[in-house]
Parts: structure tokens; sequence; C-alpha cells
């Protein structure tokens, strides 16, 4: 079995994100990039498959400029077998990046596609379903633990009530929650290796797919900002606050 | 053109956040259309109908929708999106799972989790974990817009009178499998409509702590959330999370107990009306944002927070 997980370069999640003065974006200068949080659970978990021997090969794949190719290098350093880099600069939508996917999974043919449930820069929540669309196949989103069978997988689901299990058949697209698995860090001597590990490049114009945005962004502003509250000294005076002041209990 | 919205339902009753997603569409639209799609959920139809915002109601009844797949569903929108400019779910995990699949079969860039809406095309959406409102115009023929449902006041549910037309099932797909649902009961009022909020975090020490805040959270008729950290660390089940990757709450009455304040946690409840932090670092984050902060070991805090609270004439509900 192959599995091949996409992986997206962003803003480090630690990282007190600042908007541009002229309301084109937000800061990306001299800030500390990183793997997307649950892109890392992606992989952590074809890596485990493997190990476990069920799975062969795990490819990963990033789509984005040059440095996206870090994030490829890290999937490596941590057991990633080859990497994929799609070239393409500027904004590139969810639709597109699931059109750029989806010929990678023509070419590669995975039998799983893995990656994260949402990318934390713009917040979408959207490729791995479409990709799941665009394929005609299963879709097992927001994961938390995936059991793989002979020809289908048991993954229970995170939603808003609680747990949902499904069973999806092979070929299927997941996409990782937070709660999957504890991702590994890279050692040093992995990571010497990983330079090593093959890792092919591709321009996303040489795939045909228009990857020009249906989006307009008008302007991106800082959120309004809350008032500093204060600092109470007693439980005794918050409940007096909050009964007589904010008249909230 | 018209707006169709996807209704999330139990085939018994409309989930509340639909009403949140219906006040936002006909924002859009005046000319709302809502599409419930189930089995032997006439009364589900039948409530849609009495929203006075919604002018008519199409209902597609099968076994095979007993058990919300969006594999399942998304062949049947698609199959009555013709005439509508926008296809419109609310942005929780229903919605979440199944738009994407819709809008990609469109082939329409969908715009997900529009906190206020500016003009038929034009809407405003948080990005970093809302550390940045984004204005965005999406210049697809066809929109697909997923809300989320705390920015929108829900709906007024009956006056209205609108036609529900029956229409026939999609194609079925039977390479996903429901298998079953584990879902959390609790007399409490839900998280995400709450109007009080107490939440825990990794300071709580273990599961078995979080019975000060299910003391707090009885006097208060309160919903209980939770850090990721206190997820995490399993002293609470996922199904409280609040932030970033898990439930926005805005309640009128946020509570944070033993939560750092990360930015993925402020994301999730920073736009409640009052915030009151509890910790014992005074330096932590969550301070930042609390109207009232008190600096002080929760463990004497809170059941001196629960005598006070027995000490008061009259509790709010």
């Amino acid at each position: 079995m192959k599995i091949l997980v996409a992986v997206k370069r962003v803003i480090d999640y630690n990282v007190q994100v600042r908007v541009k003065e002229d309301g084109t974006g937000v800061v990306t200068d001299n800030v500390k990039m990183s793997t997307n949080p649950p892109d890392d659970n992606a992989i952590e978990e074809a890596v485990k498959i493997k190990e476990s021997g069920k799975a062969k090969e795990v490819v990963a794949v990033t789509i984005g400029e040059d440095k996206a190719q870090e994030t490829v290098r890290k999937a490596l350093a941590v057991g990633a077998d080859k990497g994929i880099h799609v070239k393409v600069d500027g904004i590139i939508e969810p639709l597109a990046v699931s059109k750029i996917l989806q010929k990678i999974v023509e070419k590669e043919k995975p039998d799983l596609v893995f990656m994260g449930k949402q990318a934390i820069d713009d917040d979408c929540n959207q490729t791995g379903q479409m990709l799941a669309a665009l394929l005609n196949w299963p879709q097992a989103t927001f994961a938390s633990k995936i059991e793989v069978k002979d020809k289908s997988l048991e993954v229970t689901r995170e939603v808003d009530e609680g747990l949902e299990t499904i069973e999806t058949n092979i070929p299927s697209i997941v996409t990782c929650d937070l709660r999957l698995n504890e991702p590994r860090y890279a050692s040093l001597p992995n990571i010497m290796k990983a330079k090593k590990k093959p890792l092919e490049q591709i321009n996303a114009s040489d795939l045909g797919v228009d990857t020009k945005p249906r989006i307009e962004q008008i302007k991106v502003e800082e959120p309004p900002k809350r008032k500093a509250g204060i600092k109470v000294a007693s439980v005794e005076e918050l409940v007096q606050k909050l009964k007589n002041e904010a008249k909230v209990i | 053109m018209s707006a169709l919205l996807i209704a999330e339902h139990n085939n018994k009753e409309l989930k509340p956040f639909t009403l949140n997603a219906i006040t936002a569409a006909s924002q859009i639209d005046q000319d709302l259309h809502v599409l419930v799609i189930g089995h032997s959920c006439e009364a589900v139809a039948k409530s849609i109908s009495e929203i006075p915002n919604v002018k008519k109601v199409i209902h597609v009844d099968d076994a095979v929708y007993e058990n919300y797949l969006p594999e399942n569903f998304t062949p049947v929108v698609i199959k009555n999106s013709e005439n509508y400019s926008h296809i419109i779910c609310s942005a929780n995990t229903f919605g979440k799972n199944l738009m994407p699949r819709i809008a990609a079969l469109l082939d329409t860039s969908q715009v997900s989790d529009i906190i206020k809406v500016i003009s038929a095309d034009t809407f405003l959406r948080p990005i970093y974990a809302g550390n940045a409102f984004a204005t965005i115009k999406s210049t697809d023929v066809k929109k697909c817009i997923t809300i989320r449902p705390t920015s929108f006041d829900p709906a007024p549910t009956s006056g209205g009178s609108a036609e529900i037309v029956k229409a026939e099932k999609g194609e079925s797909f039977t390479l996903t499998k429901f298998i079953k649902r584990e879902e959390v009961k609790s007399d409490r009022p839900e998280l995400g409509t709450a109007r009080v909020v107490i939440s825990g975090g990794r300071g709580m020490g273990s599961g078995d702590n979080f019975k000060l805040i299910t003391a707090i959270a009885d006097k208060l008729n309160a919903a209980i959330g939770a850090s990721r950290a206190a997820v995490d660390a399993g002293y609470i089940t996922n199904d409280h999370q609040v932030g970033q990757t898990g439930k926005v709450v805005v309640p009128d009455l946020y509570i944070a107990v033993g939560i750092s304040g990360a930015i993925q946690h402020l994301a999730g409840m920073k736009e409640s009306k009052i915030i009151v932090a509890i910790n014992k670092d005074g330096e932590a984050p969550i301070f930042s944002v609390a109207d009232y902060g008190l600096e002080a070991d929760l463990f004497e805090a809170l059941p001196q927070f629960l005598e006070e609270l027995n000490k008061l004439n009259t509790i709010q509900k």
C-alpha cells in the first residue's frame, strides 16, 4: 500500500500574527514558518502505518513557493520515503490545491491520501473534502483514530456531538485531527539522511491546472481589540462585579 | 436567483445552528429555500416551513439518509442546485464536512466560516485563528458559503408557512459506511449556544477535578468547555473543546479556569461578551482578554466562587 500525505508550510502556530499596515495581508517577512500542525499528524500516522507493515511507501507532497520544500524535507526526516514539490507562487485556493493533488494522485496512484483537517493560516478546512469529491473517493474527515483493515479503514471522527465511526473503502481520503497521534521529532541523523532522499519538483503550470484565484481579497484588517479589563482582588469582589457591574449572573 | 440552505437535523429535530445560518442566508438572499435531506423527517421539514425567513422547503426522504454522510448528501445538493446563486450551510462539523465536497463538484471556490454578510458576493471572515479579519469577494457564479453560527442571531421559529416540496433522492455512495455515533448526553445547555460557559484547562490537573467546574456550571446553568490541553490530557471529551480547531463560543459570560490562553484557545472564545479568567499565573495571556481577572489558585477559588454564588438571592438562568 502507498500513502500520499499533503503538507503545507504556514506561519508557525506560536507566532503572534500581525496584519500589514497597508491591509494587503499579514506580515510573513522574517516570521518563523513551520509545517501546518495537523499535517504533522498526517505524516506521523502514515509513517506509523508503514512501520506496522501495512504500507510500503509514504510520499509527501507540498504545493507552494520554493521554501515550501522545507516541509517536505521535514516529512522525509520523520520517515517519508519520497517528496514532491509542486511549485506555484502567490495565493492558491483550496480548490486549485485539490485539483493539483488530483493530478498527483493520478500520477502516483496512492491507496490512501492523508492531510491535516485544516490549515491554521486560512482556516478554510476544505482541501481533503474537495479532493475526495474530485476523485469520487470516500472522505474520513477530522480523524482521531484510524484502523487499517484489509480493504477498508475504520475511522473515528471528532464531531460536534462527540465521536463518530465510519468505514471507508480503500482508496480513501483522511483528514487528520491533532489528537490522532503524537508527531515525532526528527533526529539530527535522520535530518541528514533526508537530504539524500528523492525530492521531485514539478511546476504547477505543467499540470494543466488553472490556479487563478476565484476569491478577491479586498482587505485584511486587525480584529476589534477588547478593551483592557481589571484584576479583582478576591472571589467575593469577582462575584459582586459579575452581578452588579456586568449583570451577567 | 435564490439561495439554498442545507439543514442540519437528526431526523427528529432541527439543529439550532441551522437557525443562525438561516439568518445569514436571508441577508444574502431573501428568497431563501431550505433543503432537508433525511429519513422519516417530515416533522423537521414542517418545523422549517414555519420559519418566517424560509420561502420554500425541499424535502428529500429516503432510508439511505438515516445517517448523514457527505458522500450521500452531495449528489442530492448538486441535483437541486441548478436554480440557486448561493449554496449555504453552517460552519460546524456538519457543514465543514459537507460543503467542500459540493463546492469542488460545482467548480466553486468555497468561502468558509463567514462572520458578516457585506453584500451578496462580499463577506467578512476570520483568518489566522481570528488574529486577522479578511474582507473577500467571491467571483464564482455559484457561491458555496459556510456560516459561523455564533456570529448571527438565530432566526425566529414560528409565523411562517412555506410550501414543502418533495424531491427525489440522489445517487447513493456505497464506499463509505456509517457505523456509529457516540453522543455525549447531557442535560446542560449546548456549548455553542449556552448563555454562560465555564471552561477548564490543563491547570485543572485531572478529570476528577472538573467536578469543581461542574458544580458551578450547575449553579449558573452553564455549558462546560475545555482547552485543547485538557482534552488531550484526557480530562474531558473532545466535544467540549473550545478553540481554533474546536468550537467557537460567544456566550454572555465565559469563565476560563486554569487556562493559560494560547492564541488557538482565544480564537474560540474571545468574542464572548464578558470574560473571566482565574489563573495562578498573573502573566498568563488569558488575562489580556479578560474583563475580570482573578490571580488565584483555582482549587481555592472555585469552592469560594460556589459559596459566593450560593449567597446570592437570585441567579439569571
